[in-house]
C-alpha cells in the first residue's frame, strides 16, 4: 500500500519532469504564496513583538493615572490666563489611603525644561520623582548614583545619557553642578541609556527616556512650583499662559496582577467624585497588552486573507496547467486504462501528481520563508550602507520573528490547494471514454 | 460458420473466451449505425486467430468489445466463463487488467517511464508490486530480447524494440488472451517478420493470441482467420 503510493508519487515526479520549465512556472506561483504568508507574518510578528515589549515595559502590575489636558469647557475658561488642571497631590493620598491591594504609588511630576551649562543647553523633560522611580521605570545607573531620600527638597540632579552628553560632551558630569532655571543643582548621577516604552495617555510617541532629567519631586515643588508659565505669539501680542498642574502622573502596582483592571475601576470611581473635568486618563498596560493583541491577531488575519488570495491565484494557475497536461496526456490516458486502470487509479495519479507540483512550490516557499531573517538583515544592512536616510526609524529596530503557525499554514494551505485545484483536471482525465482517448493523436 | 468441428468436445476450461451474438448499436446524430449484427464464435485456449476485414466491416468495433473498453448492445461476452458483456466501467477495468493483454499499433508505451517500468504498469493496476516484480518483468524484457536495455526511454528504442517491449508488457499479468491491433502496421517488413516470429513462439508456448489486421501477410502467420464484413462473420477459416 505504502509502496504503491511512493510508486505513484515517483510517477506523479516523473511526469512533472518531463515538462520542467511548465511545472516550475507553476509551483512559483505556490512557492510566492507561502513564503509571502511566511514573511509578512514574521514582518508582522516583529512589529508587535516589539510593540508588547514597550507595553511590557510599563509594568503588567500597573495602573498608570495621567493628567491630560481636558478640553476647554467655557468661553470664561478658554480665556483665562491660567489653567489649573490635572492630578492633585490629594488625589495621590487618597488613592494611597483608600485603596487596598497596592504594593506602592508613585507619584510623579514632568515638565519640558532647558538645563544650561556655560553655553551649552538641553531641551529636557524633567521629571520630579522619588526614589522607586528608577526602579519602576526599569532604569539603570551609568555613574554616579540615583537619588535617595535624603536628597528629598535638594538641589540635586541625575542626568539621563543623551541630557548628559549635550551638557557635558567630554567630561565627566557627577560632581559638577548645572543651571535649572535660575539655580544651580548638583549632579549626582547619571543613567544608562534605555529603550522607549510604549505611548500613553493618548500621545503617538513612544516614551523615551534617553532626553529626561531627575529631581526629587519635593525640590520640583518648592523649588519650581506647580505653575508653569510659556510664552505664546511675540511682539505686540506676546502673551504669556500658565499651566498649573500639581502630578503629572501617578503610577500605581497592584499585589496581584489579576487585581488590575479592578483597582483601574476603583481609581476611576474614585477620581470621578473630585474632578469635574476629564483631566486625567487611567491607563493600564495590560489592556493596551490586550488591544495589541486584537490588533496582531486583525492584522494576522488580514495576511492570511491576502495570501489566501495569492495561493488562490497560484492554484488556478496549478489548475490550468493540469487541464493542459490532461489533454496532452489523453493517450497515455487511454493506454493506462487498456492496462487495468481504474479511474480511481487515474484520479489518484493526477491528484497525486498536482499535490506532488504544489507541495513542491510549498516546500520551497517555505525554506525561502525560512530565511527571512538573514535576507531581511543582509537587504537592510545593504541599504544603510548606501543611503542610510532611506529607511524609517521602525524598519532599523524591526527583527522578523517567523511564527511556526505561519509555516504550518501555508505548508497546509499549499497542500490543500493542490488537492482542491487537483481534483477536476483529474476527474476530467478519469473520465475519458477510454477507446476515444487511445485513438487521441 | 465453416469451422471444422473438433473430434472432442471442448469443456469450458478449454475455452479462451466465447462470443454469441453479439450486436453493437451506435446512435450518432440521429442516425443509427449497426456496427456489430450478430457475431457468433469461440476461442481456444492456445489458438492464434486472426480477424481480418475492410474499414466499416465492424473489427475496431469488435476489438473494443473484445478488449472490455467498450460493453455490447446485446450478446454475451464469455471470458473464461464470466460474461462481462454487462459490468461495470470498474469490473470492465479490472477484467483488462488481469485478463487481456494489449498490444497496440502505435506500440503506446509511457515516454515518461523506462523500459522496465513501463512493462510494470499492469502489475501497478493489480496491486501486485511485490519483490518477484522486478524480476519478472527484467525476465520479459530478456525474452523480448531487450535484456540490455532495461533502463533506455521509449525514445531511445527503434519501432521494433518499442513493440517487444510493449509485448512484453502485455504479458506480465499472465493475461487469458493477446489482443493485437494492427501491432505491426508501423513496422519495415523485417522488423515485422520479427514481432511476428516472437508472437509465434510465444504460441507455441501456449499463448492465446487474437491479432486485429488488415494485411493477409500478417494474417496468414495466424492458424486462424475470422472475416468480418458489414457486422457479421464472412469466414471463419483454419490456415493450412
Amino acid at each position: 500500500m505504502i509502496a504503491q503510493f511512493f510508486q505513484i508519487v515517483d510517477l506523479g515526479i516523473k511526469s512533472l519532469l518531463v515538462q520542467k520549465m511548465r511545472a516550475g512556472l507553476a509551483a512559483l506561483g505556490i512557492f510566492i504564496g507561502t513564503s509571502t504568508v511566511i514573511w509578512l507574518v514574521a514582518m508582522g510578528e516583529g512589529v508587535s513583538y516589539r510593540a508588547q515589549q514597550q507595553i511590557l515595559e510599563l509594568g503588567a502590575k500597573n495602573v498608570i493615572v495621567r493628567t491630560k489636558e481636558p478640553n476647554a469647557g467655557s468661553e470664561e475658561e478658554a480665556n483665562s490666563r491660567v489653567k489649573a488642571y490635572g492630578l492633585l497631590r490629594a488625589d495621590f493620598r487618597r488613592i494611597v489611603e483608600n485603596i487596598p491591594n497596592i504594593n506602592r504609588a508613585i507619584p510623579m511630576r514632568e515638565l519640558k525644561f532647558e538645563l544650561r551649562l556655560d553655553d551649552r543647553t538641553a531641551d529636557t523633560k524633567l521629571v520630579g520623582c522619588t526614589e522607586d522611580y528608577l526602579e519602576l521605570n526599569r532604569l539603570e545607573i551609568a555613574r554616579g548614583r540615583w537619588l535617595s531620600t535624603r536628597d528629598r527638597g535638594e538641589k540635586v540632579i541625575v542626568l539621563a545619557s543623551d541630557t548628559a552628553k549635550r551638557l557635558f560632551p567630554y567630561e565627566n558630569p557627577i560632581g559638577r553642578t548645572i543651571w535649572v532655571g535660575s539655580e544651580f543643582y548638583t549632579v549626582v548621577g547619571q543613567t544608562k541609556d534605555r529603550t522607549a516604552s510604549a505611548a500613553i495617555g493618548g500621545s503617538l510617541d513612544s516614551r523615551d527616556y534617553n532626553l529626561d532629567a531627575y529631581i526629587p519631586i519635593k525640590t520640583l515643588r518648592q523649588r519650581v512650583g506647580d505653575l508653569v508659565m510659556k510664552r505664546v505669539g511675540g511682539g505686540q501680542g506676546m502673551n504669556f499662559v500658565g499651566e498649573d498642574v500639581e502630578l503629572s502622573q501617578i503610577t500605581v502596582e497592584v499585589e496581584d496582577i489579576e487585581d488590575v483592571d479592578e483597582t483601574a475601576q476603583i481609581i476611576e470611581t474614585l477620581l470621578k467624585k473630585f474632578h469635574e473635568k476629564e483631566d486625567y486618563a487611567v491607563v493600564v498596560p495590560r489592556e493596551l497588552l490586550r488591544q495589541a493583541e486584537r490588533t496582531r491577531t486583525m492584522f494576522n488575519v488580514l495576511l492570511v486573507v491576502i495570501a489566501g488570495i495569492s495561493l488562490l491565484v497560484g492554484g488556478i494557475g496549478i489548475m490550468n496547467i493540469m487541464l493542459a497536461t490532461v489533454t496532452e496526456r489523453t493517450r497515455e490516458i487511454g493506454v493506462r486504462r487498456a492496462l487495468g486502470a481504474t479511474r480511481t487509479d487515474i484520479i489518484g495519479q493526477f491528484l497525486i501528481e498536482t499535490v506532488v507540483l504544489t507541495a513542491s512550490g510549498g516546500l520551497a516557499g517555505v525554506l525561502f520563508g525560512l530565511s527571512v531573517g538573514p535576507i531581511f538583515r543582509f537587504v537592510k544592512k545593504a541599504v544603510m550602507t548606501f543611503s542610510p536616510d532611506t529607511l524609517p526609524p521602525i524598519v532599523h529596530e524591526l527583527e522578523p520573528r517567523i511564527a511556526l503557525w505561519s509555516v504550518l499554514l501555508s505548508l497546509g494551505i499549499s497542500l490543500g490547494v493542490g488537492v482542491a485545484f487537483g481534483v477536476y483536471p483529474a476527474r476530467k482525465a478519469a473520465y475519458l471514454d477510454p477507446i476515444e482517448a487511445l485513438r487521441h493523436e | 460458420m465453416i469451422r471444422a468441428q473438433q473430434a472432442d468436445q471442448p469443456n469450458a476450461e478449454s475455452f479462451a473466451f466465447r462470443v454469441q451474438d453479439l450486436r453493437r448499436t451506435y446512435f450518432m446524430k440521429g442516425e443509427t449505425v449497426h456496427a456489430l449484427r450478430g457475431v457468433t464464435f469461440d476461442v481456444l485456449v492456445g489458438e492464434y486467430i486472426a480477424i481480418m476485414g475492410p474499414s466499416g466491416s465492424g473489427k475496431s468495433t469488435l476489438l473494443n468489445v473484445l478488449g472490455c473498453l467498450d460493453r455490447p448492445t446485446s450478446g454475451s461476452y464469455l471470458l473464461a466463463g464470466d460474461d462481462v458483456a454487462q459490468i461495470n466501467d470498474y469490473q470492465l477495468s479490472r477484467i483488462r487488467g488481469r485478463r487481456i493483454g494489449f498490444v497496440f499499433q502505435s506500440y503506446n508505451l509511457l515516454q515518461q517511464l523506462n523500459v522496465l517500468e513501463n512493462i510494470k504498469v499492469p502489475l501497478q493496476y493489480q496491486g501486485l508490486i511485490g519483490k518477484d516484480a522486478n524480476a519478472k518483468c527484467r525476465e520479459l524484457a530478456e525474452m523480448v530480447g531487450l535484456g540490455s536495455r532495461l533502463y533506455h526511454r521509449p525514445t531511445e528504442l527503434s519501432g521494433g524494440q518499442q513493440q517487444r517491449v510493449a509485448i512484453a508488457r502485455s504479458l506480465v499479468n499472465d493475461p487469458y488472451f493477446i489482443l493485437a491491433d494492427e501491432a505491426t502496421g508501423n513496422l519495415d517488413s523485417k522488423t515485422t517478420d520479427e514481432v511476428l516470429e516472437l508472437f509465434e513462439s510465444l504460441n507455441a508456448n501456449g499463448k492465446t493470441i487474437v491479432m486485429i489486421t488488415h494485411e493477409d501477410e500478417v494474417a496468414e502467420r495466424a492458424k486462424r482467420v475470422i472475416r468480418l464484413r458489414d457486422g457479421v462473420i464472412e469466414s471463419d477459416e483454419l490456415n493450412a
